[in-house]
Protein backbone atom coordinates (compact mmCIF):
# COMPACT_ATOMS: atom_id res chain seq x y z
CA UNK A 1 0.00 0.00 0.00
CA UNK A 2 1.15 3.36 -0.72
CA UNK A 3 0.45 6.41 1.21
CA UNK A 4 -2.18 9.18 -0.60
CA UNK A 5 -2.24 12.86 -0.14
CA UNK A 6 -5.49 12.82 1.58
CA UNK A 7 -4.62 9.95 4.03
CA UNK A 8 -4.37 11.06 7.26
CA UNK A 9 -1.07 10.93 9.55
CA UNK A 10 -1.24 8.39 12.53
CA UNK A 11 -0.95 8.73 15.37
CA UNK A 12 -2.91 12.12 15.67
CA UNK A 13 -1.84 14.85 18.17
CA UNK A 14 -3.73 15.42 21.05
CA UNK A 15 -5.31 18.90 21.91
CA UNK A 16 -3.45 20.77 24.86
CA UNK A 17 -6.74 22.09 26.34
CA UNK A 18 -8.08 18.20 26.67
CA UNK A 19 -5.30 16.01 27.82
CA UNK A 20 -7.49 13.26 28.91
CA UNK A 21 -8.75 13.35 25.52
CA UNK A 22 -8.07 11.11 22.64
CA UNK A 23 -6.93 13.54 19.64
CA UNK A 24 -9.73 15.38 18.24
CA UNK A 25 -9.02 14.28 14.47
CA UNK A 26 -9.18 10.40 15.47
CA UNK A 27 -12.45 11.42 16.97
CA UNK A 28 -13.48 12.73 13.45
CA UNK A 29 -12.75 9.27 11.89
CA UNK A 30 -14.46 7.56 14.07
CA UNK A 31 -18.13 9.39 13.06
CA UNK A 32 -16.58 8.80 9.43
CA UNK A 33 -16.69 5.24 9.39
CA UNK A 34 -15.56 2.14 12.18
CA UNK A 35 -12.57 1.52 9.50
CA UNK A 36 -10.54 4.10 7.62
CA UNK A 37 -7.42 4.40 6.61
CA UNK A 38 -4.00 6.48 7.94
CA UNK A 39 -0.39 6.28 6.92
CA UNK A 40 1.97 6.06 9.35
CA UNK A 41 5.67 7.28 9.79
CA UNK A 42 6.89 4.80 7.45
CA UNK A 43 4.74 6.31 4.67
CA UNK A 44 2.57 2.54 4.13
CA UNK A 45 -1.20 2.70 4.87
CA UNK A 46 -3.32 0.90 6.86
CA UNK A 47 -6.68 0.27 8.40
CA UNK A 48 -7.55 2.53 11.26
CA UNK A 49 -10.00 0.57 13.74
CA UNK A 50 -12.37 3.70 15.34
CA UNK A 51 -15.19 2.05 17.18
CA UNK A 52 -15.77 -0.20 19.89
CA UNK A 53 -17.25 -3.28 18.30
CA UNK A 54 -14.83 -3.63 15.08
CA UNK A 55 -11.98 -3.15 17.65
CA UNK A 56 -13.37 -6.38 20.15
CA UNK A 57 -14.06 -8.54 17.18
CA UNK A 58 -10.85 -8.29 15.10
CA UNK A 59 -8.42 -8.52 18.20
CA UNK A 60 -10.17 -11.48 19.10
CA UNK A 61 -10.02 -12.69 15.38
CA UNK A 62 -7.74 -15.84 15.18
CA UNK A 63 -7.13 -14.18 11.12
CA UNK A 64 -4.54 -11.36 12.76
CA UNK A 65 -1.47 -11.62 13.96
CA UNK A 66 0.51 -9.47 16.55
CA UNK A 67 4.08 -10.63 14.64
CA UNK A 68 5.89 -6.94 14.23
CA UNK A 69 8.27 -9.34 11.79
CA UNK A 70 5.26 -10.09 8.99
CA UNK A 71 5.31 -8.69 5.87
CA UNK A 72 2.75 -5.56 6.30
CA UNK A 73 2.83 -5.17 9.84
CA UNK A 74 2.20 -1.43 10.98
CA UNK A 75 4.84 -0.98 12.81
CA UNK A 76 5.47 2.16 15.70
CA UNK A 77 8.61 2.67 15.07
CA UNK A 78 11.64 1.10 13.01
CA UNK A 79 12.72 -2.22 14.54
CA UNK A 80 16.97 -2.44 15.38
CA UNK A 81 18.15 -5.87 15.54
CA UNK A 82 16.21 -9.43 15.08
CA UNK A 83 15.15 -9.64 18.69
CA UNK A 84 11.81 -10.61 19.67
CA UNK A 85 10.57 -8.21 22.67
CA UNK A 86 8.11 -11.44 24.09
CA UNK A 87 5.50 -13.28 23.62
CA UNK A 88 3.54 -10.05 23.22
CA UNK A 89 4.49 -9.70 19.28
CA UNK A 90 4.54 -13.60 18.86
CA UNK A 91 1.36 -15.48 17.48
CA UNK A 92 -0.01 -18.79 19.17
CA UNK A 93 0.75 -21.50 19.68
CA UNK A 94 3.98 -20.36 20.76
CA UNK A 95 2.57 -17.48 22.06
CA UNK A 96 0.06 -19.16 24.51
CA UNK A 97 2.42 -21.81 25.14
CA UNK A 98 5.29 -18.75 26.66
CA UNK A 99 2.39 -17.20 28.00
CA UNK A 100 0.88 -20.17 30.18
CA UNK A 101 4.42 -19.91 31.81
CA UNK A 102 3.49 -16.96 33.75
CA UNK A 103 -0.31 -16.88 34.36
CA UNK A 104 -0.49 -18.49 37.01
CA UNK A 105 1.33 -15.55 39.45
CA UNK A 106 -1.42 -13.51 38.17
CA UNK A 107 -4.24 -15.38 38.86
CA UNK A 108 -6.89 -13.41 40.55
CA UNK A 109 -6.88 -15.27 44.29
CA UNK A 110 -3.13 -14.84 44.25
CA UNK A 111 -3.05 -11.34 43.29
CA UNK A 112 -6.12 -10.61 46.28
CA UNK A 113 -3.59 -12.04 48.61
CA UNK A 114 -0.95 -9.26 47.73
CA UNK A 115 -3.04 -6.49 49.52
CA UNK A 116 -1.79 -6.04 52.52
CA UNK A 117 1.21 -5.92 50.99
CA UNK A 118 0.60 -3.87 48.30
CA UNK A 119 -1.66 -1.65 51.18
CA UNK A 120 1.62 -1.24 53.81
CA UNK A 121 3.58 -0.16 50.33
CA UNK A 122 1.17 2.74 49.73
CA UNK A 123 0.89 4.10 53.43
CA UNK A 124 4.69 3.70 53.73
CA UNK A 125 4.60 6.36 50.89
CA UNK A 126 2.52 8.19 52.19
CA UNK A 127 4.51 8.72 55.75
CA UNK A 128 7.39 10.05 53.36
CA UNK A 129 5.88 12.09 50.97
CA UNK A 130 3.92 13.62 54.29
CA UNK A 131 7.39 13.84 55.75
CA UNK A 132 9.46 14.91 52.94
CA UNK A 133 8.88 18.71 51.12
CA UNK A 134 6.19 20.32 50.21
CA UNK A 135 5.49 20.71 47.42
CA UNK A 136 6.40 17.33 45.71
CA UNK A 137 6.69 15.51 42.08
CA UNK A 138 3.93 12.68 43.00
CA UNK A 139 5.30 10.95 39.90
CA UNK A 140 9.12 10.30 41.93
CA UNK A 141 7.79 10.51 45.22
CA UNK A 142 4.85 8.33 45.08
CA UNK A 143 3.31 7.01 41.72
CA UNK A 144 6.82 5.46 40.19
CA UNK A 145 7.89 3.91 43.38
CA UNK A 146 3.83 2.13 44.08
CA UNK A 147 4.11 -0.58 41.35
CA UNK A 148 7.60 -0.52 41.08
CA UNK A 149 8.22 -1.98 44.76
CA UNK A 150 5.47 -4.39 43.96
CA UNK A 151 6.45 -5.72 40.76
CA UNK A 152 10.13 -6.14 42.11
CA UNK A 153 8.72 -7.70 44.44
CA UNK A 154 6.58 -10.37 43.06
CA UNK A 155 9.50 -11.23 40.30
CA UNK A 156 12.30 -11.06 42.77
CA UNK A 157 14.10 -8.35 41.20
CA UNK A 158 16.28 -6.15 44.55
CA UNK A 159 14.52 -3.25 44.30
CA UNK A 160 17.58 -1.22 45.49
CA UNK A 161 18.68 -1.46 41.61
CA UNK A 162 15.78 1.02 40.81
CA UNK A 163 17.45 3.47 39.36
CA UNK A 164 19.36 1.23 36.78
CA UNK A 165 15.82 -0.42 35.68
CA UNK A 166 13.47 2.86 35.76
CA UNK A 167 15.68 5.51 33.88
CA UNK A 168 16.21 2.21 31.10
CA UNK A 169 12.76 1.52 31.10
CA UNK A 170 11.91 5.08 30.68
CA UNK A 171 14.12 5.40 27.63
CA UNK A 172 12.92 2.27 25.60
CA UNK A 173 9.76 3.65 26.03
CA UNK A 174 9.64 6.91 24.70
CA UNK A 175 9.61 7.01 21.19
CA UNK A 176 11.21 10.42 20.39
CA UNK A 177 14.53 8.38 21.38
CA UNK A 178 16.44 7.31 18.64
CA UNK A 179 15.47 3.03 18.01
CA UNK A 180 18.94 2.26 18.45
CA UNK A 181 18.72 4.18 21.84
CA UNK A 182 15.91 2.81 22.47
CA UNK A 183 17.24 -1.40 21.55
CA UNK A 184 20.69 -0.46 23.78
CA UNK A 185 18.22 0.49 26.99
CA UNK A 186 16.05 -2.61 26.38
CA UNK A 187 19.12 -4.31 26.18
CA UNK A 188 21.06 -3.00 29.64
CA UNK A 189 17.66 -4.64 31.17
CA UNK A 190 17.94 -8.22 29.63
CA UNK A 191 21.82 -7.74 30.52
CA UNK A 192 21.03 -7.44 34.05
CA UNK A 193 18.10 -9.98 34.18
CA UNK A 194 20.42 -12.88 32.56
CA UNK A 195 23.13 -12.08 35.19
CA UNK A 196 19.92 -12.11 38.25
CA UNK A 197 18.48 -15.32 36.56
CA UNK A 198 21.85 -16.83 36.97
CA UNK A 199 22.33 -15.73 40.17
CA UNK A 200 18.57 -17.33 40.97
CA UNK A 201 19.71 -20.57 39.41
CA UNK A 202 22.28 -21.25 42.17
CA UNK A 203 20.28 -19.49 45.52
CA UNK A 204 16.51 -19.62 44.05
CA UNK A 205 13.50 -17.65 46.19
CA UNK A 206 10.06 -17.81 46.36
CA UNK A 207 9.49 -15.69 43.21
CA UNK A 208 8.41 -15.30 39.45
CA UNK A 209 12.72 -15.33 38.12
CA UNK A 210 12.77 -18.21 39.69
CA UNK A 211 9.91 -20.37 38.41
CA UNK A 212 11.45 -19.24 35.20
CA UNK A 213 14.95 -20.85 36.09
CA UNK A 214 12.60 -23.75 36.85
CA UNK A 215 11.21 -23.62 33.58
CA UNK A 216 14.59 -23.10 31.96
CA UNK A 217 16.03 -25.98 33.43
CA UNK A 218 13.47 -28.20 32.84
CA UNK A 219 14.24 -27.57 29.13
CA UNK A 220 10.86 -25.76 28.63
CA UNK A 221 12.30 -22.01 28.07
CA UNK A 222 15.73 -21.02 26.68
CA UNK A 223 17.96 -18.45 28.56
CA UNK A 224 17.71 -15.59 26.39
CA UNK A 225 13.59 -15.87 26.24
CA UNK A 226 13.06 -16.26 29.96
CA UNK A 227 15.46 -12.73 29.94
CA UNK A 228 12.67 -11.44 27.68
CA UNK A 229 9.57 -12.59 29.63
CA UNK A 230 11.82 -10.74 32.95
CA UNK A 231 12.17 -7.75 30.81
CA UNK A 232 8.34 -7.39 29.54
CA UNK A 233 7.47 -7.93 32.81
CA UNK A 234 9.00 -5.70 34.59
CA UNK A 235 8.75 -2.61 32.32
CA UNK A 236 4.60 -3.19 31.64
CA UNK A 237 4.69 -3.79 35.55
CA UNK A 238 5.54 -0.48 36.76
CA UNK A 239 5.60 2.41 33.75
CA UNK A 240 1.37 1.40 33.23
CA UNK A 241 0.51 1.26 36.91
CA UNK A 242 2.66 4.51 37.46
CA UNK A 243 1.12 6.46 34.77
CA UNK A 244 -2.54 5.45 35.82
CA UNK A 245 -1.96 6.73 39.13
CA UNK A 246 -0.08 9.73 37.85
CA UNK A 247 -2.45 10.79 34.93
CA UNK A 248 -5.90 9.44 37.14
CA UNK A 249 -5.14 11.75 40.34
CA UNK A 250 -4.65 14.86 37.79
CA UNK A 251 -8.17 13.83 36.19
CA UNK A 252 -9.36 13.76 39.88
CA UNK A 253 -8.03 16.64 40.87
CA UNK A 254 -9.48 18.23 37.54
CA UNK A 255 -13.15 16.70 38.29
CA UNK A 256 -13.43 18.08 41.62
CA UNK A 257 -17.22 16.66 42.61
CA UNK A 258 -15.85 13.06 41.31
CA UNK A 259 -12.78 13.56 43.31
CA UNK A 260 -15.32 14.19 46.90
CA UNK A 261 -17.21 11.30 45.47
CA UNK A 262 -14.16 8.98 45.69
CA UNK A 263 -13.28 10.02 48.84
CA UNK A 264 -15.76 9.98 51.01
CA UNK A 265 -16.96 6.73 50.78
CA UNK A 266 -15.67 3.64 51.78
CA UNK A 267 -17.46 0.79 49.25
CA UNK A 268 -15.14 -1.38 47.67
CA UNK A 269 -17.78 -1.62 44.96
CA UNK A 270 -17.31 2.27 44.37
CA UNK A 271 -13.51 2.13 44.48
CA UNK A 272 -13.66 -0.77 42.07
CA UNK A 273 -15.63 0.96 39.67
CA UNK A 274 -13.54 4.43 40.05
CA UNK A 275 -10.89 1.82 38.60
CA UNK A 276 -12.56 0.34 35.83
CA UNK A 277 -14.21 4.04 34.57
CA UNK A 278 -10.02 5.82 35.30
CA UNK A 279 -8.88 3.11 33.31
CA UNK A 280 -11.76 3.57 30.36
CA UNK A 281 -11.34 7.17 30.41
CA UNK A 282 -8.07 8.07 30.79
CA UNK A 283 -6.89 4.17 28.04
CA UNK A 284 -2.96 4.71 28.88
CA UNK A 285 -1.87 2.65 26.23
CA UNK A 286 -2.76 5.28 22.99
CA UNK A 287 -0.33 3.81 20.49
CA UNK A 288 -2.82 1.76 19.23
CA UNK A 289 -2.96 -1.94 19.08
CA UNK A 290 -1.52 -3.17 16.04
CA UNK A 291 -1.83 -6.45 14.04
CA UNK A 292 -1.63 -7.58 10.48
CA UNK A 293 -4.69 -9.79 8.69
CA UNK A 294 -3.47 -13.38 8.10
CA UNK A 295 -6.63 -14.08 5.65
CA UNK A 296 -8.77 -11.73 4.04
CA UNK A 297 -11.86 -10.16 6.75
CA UNK A 298 -14.89 -9.16 6.11
CA UNK A 299 -16.07 -6.52 8.46
CA UNK A 300 -18.45 -3.52 8.88
CA UNK A 301 -18.87 -3.14 5.10
CA UNK A 302 -15.16 -3.28 3.89
CA UNK A 303 -12.60 -6.18 3.53
CA UNK A 304 -9.30 -6.16 4.93
CA UNK A 305 -7.06 -7.79 2.74
CA UNK A 306 -3.92 -10.96 3.87
CA UNK A 307 -1.45 -8.50 4.46
CA UNK A 308 -2.67 -5.57 5.50
CA UNK A 309 -2.39 -3.81 8.84
CA UNK A 310 -4.53 -2.96 11.34
CA UNK A 311 -3.94 -0.23 13.83
CA UNK A 312 -7.09 -0.16 17.02
CA UNK A 313 -6.67 2.99 19.09
CA UNK A 314 -8.02 1.51 22.28
CA UNK A 315 -8.54 5.39 23.83
CA UNK A 316 -10.88 5.41 20.52
CA UNK A 317 -12.81 2.19 21.25
CA UNK A 318 -13.16 3.67 24.91
CA UNK A 319 -14.82 6.68 23.85
CA UNK A 320 -17.03 5.25 21.67
CA UNK A 321 -20.74 6.93 22.26
CA UNK A 322 -22.17 3.20 21.19
CA UNK A 323 -20.25 1.34 24.01
CA UNK A 324 -20.54 4.22 26.77
CA UNK A 325 -23.00 6.57 26.90
CA UNK A 326 -21.83 10.40 26.86
CA UNK A 327 -18.12 8.98 27.17
CA UNK A 328 -16.18 12.08 27.18
CA UNK A 329 -17.56 12.65 30.91
CA UNK A 330 -15.80 10.79 33.49
CA UNK A 331 -18.12 9.37 35.74
CA UNK A 332 -16.99 7.25 38.86
CA UNK A 333 -20.48 5.64 38.93
CA UNK A 334 -20.98 3.99 35.57
CA UNK A 335 -20.39 0.35 34.64
CA UNK A 336 -17.33 0.68 32.35
CA UNK A 337 -16.08 -2.88 32.67
CA UNK A 338 -16.27 -3.90 29.27
CA UNK A 339 -13.65 -0.95 28.32
CA UNK A 340 -10.36 -2.14 26.33
CA UNK A 341 -7.97 -0.38 28.34
CA UNK A 342 -6.46 -3.69 28.42
CA UNK A 343 -6.84 -4.55 24.82
CA UNK A 344 -8.99 -7.45 23.61
CA UNK A 345 -8.35 -10.83 22.41
CA UNK A 346 -5.54 -13.82 23.43
CA UNK A 347 -3.15 -10.72 24.00
CA UNK A 348 -5.08 -8.86 26.57
CA UNK A 349 -2.73 -7.63 29.53
CA UNK A 350 -1.72 -10.15 31.51
CA UNK A 351 -1.11 -8.36 34.86
CA UNK A 352 -4.48 -6.63 34.78
CA UNK A 353 -5.50 -8.04 38.07
CA UNK A 354 -2.55 -6.63 39.23
CA UNK A 355 -2.98 -2.97 38.12
CA UNK A 356 -6.63 -3.36 39.44
CA UNK A 357 -5.99 -3.86 42.75
CA UNK A 358 -3.00 -1.61 42.82
CA UNK A 359 -5.09 1.25 41.63
CA UNK A 360 -8.18 0.11 44.16
CA UNK A 361 -5.71 0.18 46.93
CA UNK A 362 -4.18 3.71 46.10
CA UNK A 363 -7.08 5.40 45.11
CA UNK A 364 -8.48 4.53 48.13
CA UNK A 365 -5.65 5.70 50.29
CA UNK A 366 -4.33 8.97 48.53
CA UNK A 367 -6.85 11.07 48.70
CA UNK A 368 -8.19 9.34 52.10
CA UNK A 369 -4.79 10.81 53.93
CA UNK A 370 -4.16 13.63 51.98
CA UNK A 371 -7.31 15.39 51.62
CA UNK A 372 -5.99 18.86 50.91
CA UNK A 373 -3.77 16.91 48.01
CA UNK A 374 -4.10 19.77 45.04
CA UNK A 375 -2.01 20.81 41.66
CA UNK A 376 1.18 22.99 42.79
CA UNK A 377 1.36 24.29 38.85
CA UNK A 378 -1.63 25.04 36.46
CA UNK A 379 -2.71 22.00 33.80
CA UNK A 380 -1.02 24.00 30.70
CA UNK A 381 2.31 23.55 32.62
CA UNK A 382 1.79 19.67 33.42
CA UNK A 383 4.71 17.68 30.93
CA UNK A 384 2.64 15.18 29.05
CA UNK A 385 3.70 11.88 27.46
CA UNK A 386 3.00 12.91 24.06
CA UNK A 387 6.08 10.84 22.70
CA UNK A 388 5.44 7.83 24.55
CA UNK A 389 4.25 4.21 24.00
CA UNK A 390 2.20 4.77 27.71
CA UNK A 391 0.12 7.92 28.17
CA UNK A 392 1.06 10.22 31.06
CA UNK A 393 2.96 12.62 32.69
CA UNK A 394 6.03 13.13 33.44
CA UNK A 395 6.22 15.01 36.59
CA UNK A 396 3.18 16.10 38.69
CA UNK A 397 3.95 18.64 41.12
CA UNK A 398 1.30 18.48 44.08
CA UNK A 399 1.38 20.68 47.23
CA UNK A 400 -1.09 19.70 50.45
CA UNK B 1 -28.58 -23.43 30.40
CA UNK B 2 -25.01 -24.64 30.42
CA UNK B 3 -22.33 -22.76 30.71
CA UNK B 4 -19.15 -23.95 28.56
CA UNK B 5 -15.52 -23.02 29.27
CA UNK B 6 -13.04 -24.13 26.04
CA UNK B 7 -9.55 -24.29 28.36
CA UNK B 8 -7.65 -24.20 25.45
CA UNK B 9 -8.67 -20.67 23.99
CA UNK B 10 -8.31 -19.42 27.87
CA UNK B 11 -5.86 -16.85 28.32
CA UNK B 12 -5.95 -16.72 31.74
CA UNK B 13 -7.12 -12.88 31.93
CA UNK B 14 -8.95 -13.70 35.14
CA UNK B 15 -11.62 -11.25 33.71
CA UNK B 16 -14.57 -14.49 34.39
CA UNK B 17 -13.03 -14.57 38.35
CA UNK B 18 -13.46 -10.84 39.21
CA UNK B 19 -17.05 -11.11 37.08
CA UNK B 20 -18.43 -13.99 38.47
CA UNK B 21 -16.19 -15.46 41.55
CA UNK B 22 -18.64 -17.93 42.38
CA UNK B 23 -19.06 -19.70 39.36
CA UNK B 24 -15.41 -19.73 37.77
CA UNK B 25 -12.02 -20.22 39.10
CA UNK B 26 -8.43 -20.46 37.79
CA UNK B 27 -6.41 -23.12 37.57
CA UNK B 28 -3.13 -23.14 40.26
CA UNK B 29 -0.80 -24.37 37.58
CA UNK B 30 -1.28 -21.71 34.78
CA UNK B 31 -4.31 -19.35 36.03
CA UNK B 32 -6.80 -20.95 33.17
CA UNK B 33 -10.31 -21.05 33.93
CA UNK B 34 -12.02 -23.54 35.58
CA UNK B 35 -15.97 -23.72 36.12
CA UNK B 36 -17.23 -24.11 39.61
CA UNK B 37 -20.73 -24.61 38.82
CA UNK B 38 -21.52 -25.58 35.20
CA UNK B 39 -25.78 -24.61 35.96
CA UNK B 40 -25.39 -20.88 37.09
CA UNK B 41 -28.19 -19.83 39.12
CA UNK B 42 -31.01 -17.55 38.04
CA UNK B 43 -29.36 -14.46 40.17
CA UNK B 44 -25.55 -15.10 38.78
CA UNK B 45 -26.66 -15.26 35.41
CA UNK B 46 -26.06 -11.51 35.12
CA UNK B 47 -22.48 -11.74 36.22
CA UNK B 48 -22.00 -14.87 33.86
CA UNK B 49 -23.29 -12.70 31.41
CA UNK B 50 -20.71 -10.19 32.33
CA UNK B 51 -17.97 -12.87 32.25
CA UNK B 52 -18.92 -13.29 28.73
CA UNK B 53 -19.07 -10.19 27.60
CA UNK B 54 -15.85 -9.38 29.15
CA UNK B 55 -13.45 -12.75 28.17
CA UNK B 56 -10.94 -11.65 26.11
CA UNK B 57 -10.45 -14.65 24.56
CA UNK B 58 -14.38 -15.49 23.93
CA UNK B 59 -13.81 -18.72 25.47
CA UNK B 60 -17.19 -18.66 27.51
CA UNK B 61 -20.44 -19.13 26.23
CA UNK B 62 -23.95 -20.65 27.19
CA UNK B 63 -25.80 -23.59 25.81
CA UNK B 64 -29.20 -24.94 25.93
CA UNK B 65 -29.56 -27.79 28.33
CA UNK B 66 -30.26 -30.32 25.75
CA UNK B 67 -26.93 -30.01 23.78
CA UNK B 68 -25.14 -32.73 25.22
Amino acid sequence: MTNTTTTPQYPMARDARCPFDPAPALHDQQEQAPLTKVCIWNGTTHWLVTRYEEQRALLADPRVSADVFRDGFPLAAPIVGNRRPGFIVQDDPEHARLRRMVTAPFAVKRIQAMRPAIQKITDDLIDDLLAGPNPADLVEAFALPVPSLVICDLLGVPYTDHEFFQQNSKTLIRLSVPPEERAAAAQNVRGYLTDLLAQKARRPGDDLLSMLVGRVEAGELTPDDAAGVGLLLLIAGHETTANMIALGTLALLQNPEQLALLRGSDDPKLVASAVEELLRYLSITHNGRRRVALEDIDIAGETIRAGEGIICPNELGNRDPRAFAAPDDLDLTRDARHHVAFGFGVHQCLGQPLARLELQVVYSTLYRRIPTLRLATTVDAVPFKNDGVVYGVYELPVAW
Amino acid sequence: MRIVVDQDRCVASGQCVMAAEEVFDQRDEDGVAVLLTPQPADDQLGDVQQAITVCPARAIWLEPDSVA
